[in-house]
């Protein structure tokens, strides 16, 4: 897009066709009267002996004339939406550039922040729980963006991998009495697992038909999940999941016999966050891990096939790289992560049912990848904070809350397709000339 | 053996609902290439339709049940149709010729804004609709199973089997079934020669959309209750169902949606209930990956 969209867009002056516009408009605005009245209009309500309706057409006109006027203010400012869309992202497609050069200090910063916020005057509780969820999310969105971001594959069952990480340290934990941290290798390996064998059959598919499988999939691991009593309790989910521990010591108040807890070890007073800071650390920890390997990866051979065959498969087949395997590594790996994240979810939570595996869920991390810009790390935790703070901060607007997220997503692919901090810099390019023409 | 045959009957109604979601899904991804995600609220938003006009109907008095029907067909219809061509305009347009995965990501986000929109606007908690058309036909032995075709069953296939006909005129000999059969095999060139490709795509979403919409009531009349959450399961069906059937034609569609009714039927009659999706969602990945051109889809040829 860079040529036609960095083009001028301010158009000379040219005289308004008012008559056209305003039919425009009321075309609009009928369309929306259509729309609106019978959903927005008139509610379904429960009355003896049927339904009813509770009609609200004070709202059906508000809404048709928002339109209308937005309609018209489209057409009277830019002509065509496209063009005015172009010009509102042009300056941020200059801004990862920008940042491109100070990234490393963003970073930086960013890392020592996190290292010490549970330790800032303001960090209570709740603090440390939300800076956790949102460390989640980030991992989450990390691993999902070697799947979707770099080897672009769209993966819409993600949570899939989630759920069996978090399953697999649960029944580990509760059945054979084996800790958190010989877990958690297990579980990763375990969602490895699942990803190579969900992603041997179904990755010589197109992309399009990936995205319904994967989505199948994560239904499939949800449905199984609730079904299969014995071992999973179903909806009533796995409950007493065992807390981790620090190098063998628990962070209760009065450990058991013979055992000694954290605070006792090293002389403090029992506090219960003791246990928080200490997930969020790991949490963190965890995170950067995944991020160190991301970046890493991305500079080796198989990290170059999948940026590689993410814009091009022939080409990359005419290259000599294998797209099946390469493809499968990703997956494993994404799923990896996937799995270290759910059974760290597991230990924090300490109770876990399929309620938590919803598409829902799936929807949020793949939103969380793809607004940040696929393929951007930092992108991923600046999305990740957006999503995870913005309810957080409005609980008012907590019933709004998918509805703007859908929104969102909509508007940032129309806006910019490859998402806000998308920066892809190629190494060579065919035509030199388009290398003067984009800033 | 009567049970065989009643589970038969309730697959096959369950398949004629799928087939006519899954030609919405056929179609466009025919002509353009994309999995239309949201496809499966508009289904939702028809079978709310349905609710809301039966509820007006019966407001305004208007209790004669063929006149009902018909009416609320047609509303449900326009502006469901009307959603369809909205969600075209807004979200789908803009991305033609972008790369290939930014429609389909738009498209979920369409599929959450919707179904939070009805949410939103209509309440959380089911909804129920007074069954409308009662009774039917009962066959059986005195003494052991019989077998019950209810009215309603038969008022289904029989919308499908009249909508199959109208439209199938509608793709062979009429001229949007030309343009539309133009843009499917090559959407450049059809241009070149005239059609309005535009239009024709906007009108393959209104036809696909007023086609769930009959779905939509149909649920709505079949099962009594519905809420804002049934378009994502009944989607990935109806995809299966398109899937199945070889995506890109609209016989294949109808087809996939009856195979994949009966196959669910079956399994809730002689298996487990709690694993009927599963089923459905393995027969998707099972075809994917040994039929991945459907049972009557031509094969695809990816060019450079």
């Amino acid at each position: 897009m860079a040529g036609g969209v960095l083009g001028e867009v301010a158009a000379p002056a040219r005289s308004i066709d008012w008559a056209a516009s305003l039919k425009e408009a009321a075309l609009a605005a009928a369309v929306a009267l259509v729309l609106f009245l019978p959903l927005i209009g008139m509610q379904i309500v429960r009355i003896e002996g049927g339904t009813g309706l509770q009609f609200r057409l004070g709202w059906v006109a508000i809404g048709v004339a928002l339109v209308f006027v937005g309609r018209l203010l489209l057409i009277l400012l830019g002509g065509r939406s496209a063009d005015l869309l172009a010009a509102a992202a042009r300056p941020f497609a200059r801004l990862p550039q920008l940042l491109a050069p100070y990234s490393l200090w963003f970073g930086l910063a960013g890392v020592t922040f996190a290292f010490v916020l549970p330790f800032l005057p303001f960090a209570d509780r709740y603090v440390v729980d939300v800076a956790t969820t949102v460390l989640i999310y980030i991992m989450l969105g990390w691993g999902l963006n070697i799947v979707v971001g770099l080897a672009g594959l769209l993966d819409l069952g993600y949570v899939a991998f989630y759920a069996v990480g978090a399953y697999s340290y649960a029944l580990l934990a509760i059945h054979f009495n084996l800790g958190f941290w010989e877990c958690l290798p297990l579980a990763g390996l375990f969602a490895a697992s699942f990803g190579v064998l969900l992603g041997f059959p179904v990755l010589r598919l197109r992309g399009d038909y990936l995205a319904i499988v994967t989505l199948g999939f994560g239904e499939i691991v949800r449905i199984v999940l609730l079904n299969w009593y014995p071992v999973t309790k179903g909806p009533d989910g796995l409950a007493n999941i065992p807390r981790p521990t620090f190098f063998g010591m628990d962070f209760t108040r009065n450990p058991a016999e013979g055992e000694t807890a954290f605070h006792e070890f090293f002389g403090l007073p029992y506090s219960g966050l003791h246990r928080v800071v200490f997930l969020y650390f790991l949490i963190l920890i965890l995170a950067l891990i995944t991020n160190a390997f991301v970046q890493r990866v991305r500079k080796l051979p198989i990290g170059r096939a999948w940026e590689a065959l993410r814009e091009d498969e022939i080409a990359c087949r005419a290259l000599g790289i294998n797209p099946t395997n390469t493809k499968l590594t990703a997956f494993a790996l994404g799923a990896m992560f996937g799995g270290f994240a759910g059974s760290f979810f597991a230990t924090r939570q300490g109770f876990i049912s399929p309620e938590s595996f919803t598409f829902i869920e799936s929807a949020l991390i793949l939103a969380i990848v793809v607004l940040g810009g696929m393929g951007s790390q930092i992108g991923v935790v600046l999305a990740a904070l957006v999503l995870v703070l913005l309810p957080e901060l409005g609980r008012e607007f907590e019933q709004f809350r998918m509805l703007l997220f859908g929104a969102a997503m909509v508007g940032i692919m129309v806006w910019r397709p490859r998402g806000l901090l998308a920066h892809r810099e190629p190494t060579i390019r065919l035509h030199p000339a388009d290398a003067g023409s984009s800033p | 053996m009567p049970y065989f045959v009643q589970q038969l009957i309730n697959g096959l109604t369950l398949g004629a609902m799928y087939g006519l979601i899954a030609i919405g899904y056929s179609m466009v991804y025919g002509i353009i290439g994309m999995i239309n995600f949201a496809h499966g609220e508009i289904y939702m938003i028809g079978a709310f339709l349905t609710v809301i006009c039966f509820s007006l109907l019966g407001m305004v008095g208007v209790t004669w049940v063929p006149l009902s029907l018909v009416m609320v067909l047609l509303v449900a219809m326009a502006c469901t149709a009307a959603y369809g061509w909205t969600v075209e305009r807004i979200a789908y347009r803009p991305l033609r010729g972008s790369f290939r995965l930014a429609p389909l990501i738009s498209a979920i986000g369409m599929s959450i804004f919707l179904q939070n929109y009805v949410q939103l606007t209509q309440g959380a908690t089911n909804k129920a609709l007074p069954p409308v058309v009662i009774g039917g036909f009962v066959f059986g032995d005195a003494s052991g199973f019989t077998i019950t075709i209810s009215y309603i069953q038969i008022f289904m296939i029989l919308l499908t089997v009249v909508l199959m006909i109208g439209f199938s005129y509608l793709i062979a000999s009429t001229p949007l079934g030309r343009a539309q059969r133009a843009c499917q095999q090559d959407l450049v060139m059809a241009g070149l020669c005239g059609v309005n490709v535009d239009r024709t795509i906007s009108l393959t979403f209104v036809m696909g959309a007023a086609l769930a919409a009959v779905a939509g009531m149909m649920a709505t009349l079949y099962y009594g209750v519905i809420d804002f959450y049934i378009g994502f399961v009944a989607g990935v069906k109806a995809f299966t169902a398109a899937v199945l059937g070889g995506i890109g034609s609209i016989p294949g569609a109808m087809l996939g949606g009856l195979a994949l009714g009966l196959v669910e039927a079956f399994w809730s009659g002689y298996f487990a209930t709690g694993y009927k999706d599963v089923a459905a969602f393995g027969i998707l990945v099972l075809v994917l990956i040994f039929l991945p051109t459907g049972l009557l889809g031509k094969p695809e040829v990816e060019k450079v």
